[in-house]
């Protein structure tokens, strides 16, 4: 009995450290499907895993190599997130999506020293987009400081070119990924005169009452908004509640799901955000993921997200992802990549509009160039309106460009005190 | 069995009042040691270190904290993490003021700074105790956590709010950022852990500790024998934080290497040591091992062994994860009230008396 015991004991030591099988191409998925985030995480996890089983169904992988896709959970919580990253990273990952801002911070020194790079789609550290001082860190095809000032330019738009007087308050969630605009939208401030109030919403934002008064009571003329999770509806509700106009509500692209409108219901009508991708599911693409995946039972998850903003989204970070391969696996002349080959790949990833339309995804975001130097991508976004009528959100514009005499030099300056904070050479010269 | 105590005889007092009175458990305990600090740096990898090892040591270290101020002197606080944020950013501050300074000096200063803040915040303890000191440390969790998410100076104006550690070396070779071996962050921890268990268990079988405990127990009763509250509730204070800060200083340099104060220094940091101390067994230096181990080391095996050895959705496995640890801190608590360490603590009087235990 004793030894029975013993027995089970030292294999439960085992599986402290046991490892899940090898495969050919390993995409570790950091998910998050349980906590205050999941309604975000859920959706984005199952279109990047739907992605993947598609490739490996309809072509049998990229290049004939399969796509191995290994979640783990997170749970937007930094200390699993670094957990997830250790235990996945000896499994040859290629690539890591930490779908986090914090977890991203973390990993951008860890996965350096690695050599494996760290696509953080949309989120993340803008400063990263400069690929002289962050080698393993992408941030393609746009940052936070181009969503702020893409958001701008759209009230511009609406006001004529003149902002000067007006006020724009900026809700956000009080942490690192909140944060990320204050820079640019001073820099905005002080170039277009408009004078800008900062709201704190704490974490996870369930109770923002003293928030919404503060706006009620300055009664600013827009009210930008950096949530995520449960803030994000929470926000929109309170903004419904007191009759703030919701076409001056403007959401960066984490604060604008289908998740964030619904509950509000018909006060969320014409609540507007910032994307960087299409939106809907009226792209030849999904066809097949409903003839391969979806119908076929395959699908991650409960298999009822397809075609909302996340699942998109997650779907566009697996086809970059895989795109990146296939550009890895022509430019080394191999079908299985190390996680080094893979960053070559990011950094030489082309996707134009013929390209787009062969992978079934005509129009769905912006070409997308990298280089040595810009990691960043082209910057571009559209803006996005919520019509709670139809229950769709539309696309009012065209993908349209940020201010790059703005934030260029921002991003020099905060990725040149991170070079010297941390003796790093610069590249690409 | 493990113990056999015939021939192991007592001249004088010293032998009779050390650490670890019986013979054979002291050669456990250097054996053990011995393991820890020759063995494991030659096999430790960077999954044991940062998911498992490390993280085990910083969490006992801040439950030795703890365990001083409730376990042994009895005032309840709830204002860990806001204390281990302090020692969190003090260490920052110095690392970047100062980057020449050692960072094992570093984190003493670290834990100094800490124990001046804690003083101050045990101030309180003086007029209230129990729930409403636990009130007034909750006061301290949310006023710290705000500071250093509200006054720039302290993340030195970086955009985000993040804090990142630098790189520091000890005899040339890295124990903080990002290409820092292994073995040597955790050798690191562990020498820490170490000096500091040390002079824990120390204190407070001296006369220090026995202060605290008389203060535990009846604090009416030992101000009338003559134990000053006041020298014995600010030193508990003083000494928790040190400890605590210290914790929060390898949390964020050596562990995570970038933190941000909401999330890694929220209540539920406090809980959770609290937890870890209540779990292991109050007043007991090896129940803040045994709780530490016990609450982090749970958590990453049944992750394992539900998503990497069955082979489960991972969002069930964390649902089922957090079920089980919660009904295994009832179950322990049903069984044994007065913590892991009692559970040992029974079970070597019976290992003593073994094979005849009654």
């Amino acid at each position: 009995m004793k030894l029975s015991k013993m027995a089970i004991v030292t294999a439960m030591a085992a599986m402290v450290g046991s490892t899940p099988a090898l495969a050919d191409l390993v995409f570790p998925s950091m998910s998050y499907r349980t906590g205050p985030y999941a309604a975000g995480g859920i959706p984005f996890a199952d279109g990047y895993a739907d992605y993947f089983t598609l490739l490996n169904e309809r072509d049998g992988g990229i290049n004939g190599v399969k796509a191995n896709v290994i979640e783990c959970e997170t749970a937007y919580n930094t200390q699993k997130g670094v957990e997830c990253y250790e235990s996945t990273k000896g499994e040859g990952a290629l690539l890591y999506q930490p779908l986090s801002t914090g977890i991203t911070y973390q990993l951008i020194p860890k996965a350096t020293a690695d050599g494996i790079p760290v696509h953080s789609m949309g989120y993340g550290r803008t400063s990263a987009a400069n690929g002289k001082i962050f080698s393993h860190v992408f941030n393609y095809p746009g940052t936070y400081w181009d969503a702020a000032s893409i958001i701008v330019n759209h009230i511009l738009e609406e006001n004529g070119g003149d902002v000067k007087g007006k006020k724009i308050a900026l809700v956000y969630h009080n942490s690192a990924y909140g944060k990320e605009p204050i820079r640019t939208l001073e820099e905005l401030a002080k170039k277009h005169g408009f004078e800008l109030t900062l709201v704190p919403v704490d974490h996870p934002g369930q109770e923002q009452k003293s928030q919404w008064l503060q706006i009620r009571r300055e009664r600013p003329d827009y009210v930008l908004m950096w949530g995520w999770g449960v803030m994000n509806q929470v926000a929109i509700k309170e903004a419904a509640n007191i009759r703030f106009p919701m076409e001056n509500f403007i959401g960066v692209w984490w604060s604008a799901s289908e998740n964030d409108v619904l509950p509000a219901g018909e006060g969320a009508n014409g609540y507007k955000a910032v994307t960087f991708h299409g939106v809907g599911s009226d792209f030849p693409v999904f066809d097949d993921l409903k003839k391969h995946v979806i119908d076929a039972g395959k699908a991650a998850g409960a298999g009822d997200q397809v075609g909302t903003v996340l699942y998109n989204r997650g779907l566009y970070a697996a086809m970059l992802a895989a795109e990146a391969a296939r550009t890895a696996q022509a430019m080394h002349d191999t079908k299985d990549l190390t996680p080094a080959q893979m960053r070559d790949g990011m950094e030489a990833l082309k996707i134009d509009a013929a390209r787009l339309e062969a992978l079934g995804l005509p129009g769905f975001g912006p070409e997308i160039n990298v280089t040595c130097e810009n990691h960043g991508g082209p910057g571009l976004g559209a803006i996005q309106q919520w019509n709670a009528a139809d229950g769709k959100w539309v696309l009012i514009n065209d993908f349209g460009p940020a201010d790059r005499a703005v934030i260029d030099p921002l991003i020099m300056e905060d990725s040149k005190a991170f070079a010297a904070e941390n003796n790093i050479p610069e590249r690409c010269n | 069995m493990l113990y056999r105590e015939t021939g192991d005889f007592k001249s004088n007092y010293a032998a009779d009042q050390q650490t670890f009175p019986i013979k054979s458990e002291r050669y456990l305990f250097w054996a053990a040691m011995a393991f820890a600090f020759l063995v494991v740096p030659f096999f430790i990898n960077d999954y044991w270190e940062k998911s498992v090892i490390v993280p085990l040591l910083v969490w006992a270290m801040a439950a030795l904290g703890l365990n001083i101020l409730t376990g042994y002197c009895g005032q309840v606080s709830l204002g860990t993490g806001g204390f281990m944020a302090v020692g969190a950013y003090a260490c920052y501050k110095l690392m970047t003021g100062f980057p020449d300074l050692n960072i094992f000096f570093v984190v003493i200063l670290s834990g100094g700074v800490t124990a001046l803040v804690g003083m101050l915040f045990g101030l309180p303890s003086l007029r209230i105790k129990g729930f409403y000191l636990a009130v007034a440390t909750l006061a301290a969790q949310f006023f710290l956590v705000w500071l250093f998410n509200k006054v720039p100076w302290f993340y030195n104006y970086s955009a985000s709010g993040q804090i990142t550690a630098p790189e520091r070396t000890i005899f040339g070779i890295a124990v903080t950022g990002a290409t820092a071996p292994p073995w040597a962050t955790y050798l690191f921890c562990l020498a820490m852990v170490f000096i500091f268990a040390w002079i824990a268990r120390n204190l407070t079988r001296g006369q220090l500790g026995r202060s605290w405990m008389a203060i535990r127990d009846m604090d009416i009763a030992a101000e009338i024998i003559g134990v000053q509250p006041m020298k014995a509730k600010i030193s508990a204070f003083a000494v928790s934080s040190f400890y605590i800060g210290a914790a929060g200083a390898l949390y964020f340099s050596v562990w995570l290497g970038a933190a941000e104060p909401t999330e890694a220094f929220g209540i539920d940091k406090s809980f959770l040591v609290l937890f870890m101390v209540i779990i292991g067994g109050l007043g007991s230096i090896l129940g803040s091992f045994l709780g530490a181990a016990f609450l982090t080391l749970m958590p990453v095996l049944l992750k394992n062994v539900m998503v990497g050895g069955l082979g489960w959705p991972t969002d069930l496995a964390a649902h089922i994860e957090i079920m089980l640890v919660g009904g295994l801190i009832v179950f322990f608590l049903i069984v044994e009230p007065h913590g892991l360490a009692q559970l040992w603590r029974l079970a070597k009087e019976k290992l003593r008396l073994w094979p005849f235990p009654y």
